[in-house]
């Protein structure tokens, strides 16, 4: 029987951006229109991982050529399958364009974007089917648990991660490689390895593209590093948030035992080792390791004092590691091609990739994977192409709500653990928050502050009760209601609040707010002695008018404002009751002539 | 409403089946609360009464782990689940005002079902999505990102008429 030689391959992103623009009916017409042209034996339809390129969503690559298709919709995927696939014409129109207007059909290879990105934890992410581990083990996939197992020793391959200078990228930045050492010197009959895919950080969602779209990658992480300490049990704990991610873990889990890559006996040495997935409840404090171990066991997820460390004393009192998704995503490349060519990328004291995830006022949101010592002008700028709608670049914000808001005159930093800490913030887990002039720092710190106060356990005082004081007192300033004590009582209570909290959770707490006390001082002080909002974002502190002069008298505003706040006959021009306003926006948003605007006060 | 259910039946034995499979494992109670919530819609005291005894563990540790999640609802949620994602881009992109809008529509309060039944609006911190701030999930599956306040009347409708 003849072979049907396979001609072209379309690669569909899968990743949640593009879903949630409508990747399924694209992926549908793609397919339907195959067949009817009778090209379904030739041209492999294959859904992949996150591309990274999020905000040019659905996307798709056809192969051999690796034409890049943007904005994709069910009426762009026929022609696509008409002209490119039936034709050999790529459709032009659908293909990336830049800023003047010259196409770039292999944008994969032309913009900043992907050519500045050095991908090792999502090497995979965009190019393999997820679901399938032939794909997986195409690309190298459990080779280096093939090597460590049968060439190295358990200590050999805790030294060539500790060569590596690979750090934990969930946060802290603790060394890996030493981490596993002192887990596997602590002797117990039983070890357990856990993957924190708890990813919790508004504003992160790398761990959620990895398990997604290389879920493998992360369990072959695994597998080597319970060899590496002893382990025979290990756990993802993953967000319930996540159910495409748990869909393909379980999927990914039950082929590695096909495959004998998990199980007993794992390729045929006396290595065993299985792994459970435990599904979160959505309590962000179970990213904190203690508490995730409690979540595990079943009880409330609340964190207790360390020491003991978790490798000497963690689930269920054994000793246990807990890595990160992206960590554990690295740990395959580091064991196949050495630690030394890892530690040839990155930093002095900070090793090779970070993914990080662009989101907010930024033209090219989406994720990518960067040296390690790139400046936050290089990832805003070159990569994420600057700040949309000609609006002034004011901070960015790292670390979720344990980092902080850095300002423009920082830009020409290096990411690096260290670095981000002396400016106050941390990498966290590599959430990136643009904002633009119309982002008021003190309402940003606010936010922060209404999470924390939210999602603080209640078990020691000063967080559970100190952030709620801190959360009030912000609420005051941003109502118009704030004085100059009230900031430096701010102080005080974040100084208490990080000294005295039980753990990390509170012990960051108030890093939103200093960071923006540090740098945005004068927004404060606008606050609370001129009432004024300079970003005209605080609502109590703004109104909206209507400029006479420009109104046409259109009614657009009158006849979507929710609350009848706005008068004014056809063709004359309207009027705002400050009285009735909530301030909803949906009049500015409507108005086709400019005409309404916020002042503060 | 009625919120009793019936303890002889169907969903219960789906319950004990599940509760069986896991024998032996231990830390399962988050598990089954999971199980049951996506079983029942909701988890009912009944329900957190029937768990702890069918798991030997106080009524006490039940509520407590139940109340500690924000995942668990001890109340009966709207045919639709609208999550708002109030992330920080999200947040930075106006999801507060989306929230808003949503909550203004439906005459609601956060949680709670609407009159006839059909909506619940819960703030949710980040879906992952937050390339397409601000975004909305309703149900499982229907993302709806780059939203505006003036999109939010029609989504309605659209769900309304289903």
């Amino acid at each position: 029987m003849p072979v049907a030689v396979v001609a072209n391959t379309v690669l569909i992103c899968a990743g949640g951006a593009c879903i949630s623009a409508g990747e399924k009916s694209v992926k549908q017409v793609f397919e339907e229109k195959l067949k009817e042209f009778a090209l379904d034996s030739v041209v492999r339809v294959v859904e992949t991982g996150c591309m990274g390129a999020c905000n040019l969503g659905p996307l798709a690559v056809i192969y051999p050529e690796g034409i890049f298709y943007q904005k994709l919709t069910p009426q762009a995927a026929e022609e696509v399958v008409v002209e490119h696939l039936l034709k050999g014409r790529p459709v032009e129109k659908y293909l990336y364009k830049g800023p003047a207007g010259e196409v770039k059909a292999k944008a994969q290879e032309e913009l900043p974007f992907f050519k500045r990105q050095v991908k090792i934890a999502t090497r995979n992410l965009g190019v393999i089917d997820p679901t399938d581990i032939e794909e997986y083990i195409g690309r190298d996939g459990y080779f280096a648990l093939m090597k460590a197992l049968k060439e190295m020793t358990p200590e050999q391959v805790i030294s060539e991660i500790k060569a590596s200078g690979l750090r934990g990228r969930g946060g802290a930045g603790f060394p890996t490689g030493l981490k596993w050492d002192i887990c596997r010197r602590n002797e117990a009959d039983q070890k357990f390895i856990i993957c924190n895919a708890d990813e919790g950080d508004p504003g992160a969602f790398m761990d959620r593209s990895i398990l997604e779209g290389d879920p493998h990658s992360v369990l072959e992480g695994m597998a080597i590093g319970a060899y590496a300490i002893g382990a025979s049990k290990g756990f993802i704990y993953v967000r319930a948030e996540y159910p495409l991610a748990i869909e393909r873990l379980n999927i990914a889990i039950e082929q590695a035992r096909e495959y004998g890559f998990l199980g007993e006996r794992v390729l045929g040495t006396d290595f065993s080792f299985d792994i459970e997935i435990r599904i979160g409840a959505g309590a962000f404090v179970c990213g904190e390791e203690t508490a995730l171990m409690a979540s595990i066991e079943g009880e409330r997820g609340q964190p207790r004092v360390k020491p003991p460390y978790p490798v000497e004393s963690g689930l269920w009192g054994k000793p246990t590691v807990i890595n990160n998704v992206e960590t554990l995503a690295n740990v395959p490349p580091i064991i196949l091609k050495g630690s030394e060519w890892f530690a040839s990328i990155g930093t002095e004291t900070s090793k090779g990739t970070k993914v990080f995830a662009l989101a907010g006022k930024v033209r090219n949101t989406g994720l990518v994977e960067v040296p390690m010592g790139i400046t936050l002008r290089e990832l805003i700028y070159e990569i994420g192409g600057g700040i949309p709608g000609g609006k002034r670049f004011k901070a960015v914000q790292t670390g979720g709500p344990s980092g902080g808001c850095i300002p423009a005159d920082y830009l020409d930093v290096t990411v690096d653990y260290e670095s981000l800490k002396e400016l106050g913030t941390i990498m966290g887990s590599g959430g990136m928050v643009v904002m633009d002039e119309d982002d008021c720092m003190v309402d940003v710190a606010k936010f922060f502050l209404g999470f924390t106060v939210d999602e603080s356990c209640g078990k020691c005082t000063p967080c559970r009760e100190g952030t709620k004081v801190m959360y009030d007192i912000l609420e005051k300033i941003t109502s118009g209601e704030g004085t100059r004590e009230d900031l430096e009582k701010l102080k005080e209570l974040a100084q208490f609040i990080s000294e005295a909290s039980l753990c990390g959770l509170g012990q960051t707490a108030p890093n939103p707010v200093l960071s923006t006390m540090k740098y945005f001082w004068d927004e404060y002080v606008a606050h609370v002695e001129e009432k004024r909002c300079p970003a005209k974002r605080c609502k109590a502190l703004i109104r909206y008018v209507i400029d006479p002069e420009r109104c046409v008298g259109c009614t657009a505003c009158a006849r979507v404002c929710p609350v009848n706040a706005i008068t004014g006959e056809v063709r004359k021009p309207h009027e705002i009751d400050p009285e009735i306003c909530t301030r909803c926006g949906s009049c500015m948003e409507v108005c086709r002539f400019d005409a309404i605007s916020k002042v503060s006060p | 409403m009625k919120t009793t259910v019936d303890l002889a039946s169907d969903l219960y034995k789906q319950l004990d089946e599940y509760i069986d499979s896991l024998k032996g494992k231990p830390g399962i109670l988050i598990n089954v609360l999971h199980r049951a919530q996506e079983i029942f819609g909701y988890l009912p005291d009944e329900v957190l009464e029937y768990v702890a005894e069918k798991l030997d563990v106080p009524v006490s540790k039940v509520f407590g782990v139940v109340t500690f999640y924000n995942f668990f609802s001890r109340k009966p949620k709207g045919k639709h689940q609208i999550k708002i994602c109030l992330g920080t881009a999200c947040y930075v992109k106006g999801g507060d005002k989306i929230f808003e809008r949503f909550l203004e529509e439906l005459g609601v309060e956060p949680e709670e079902p609407s009159k006839d039944g059909l909506f619940s609006v819960h703030p949710v911190r980040c879906l992952g999505a937050c390339s397409m701030a601000p975004v909305v999930l309703i149900g499982e599956k229907d993302f709806y990102g780059r939203l505006t306040p003036n999109d939010v009347p029609s989504l309605i409708k659209k769900y309304r008429e289903g």
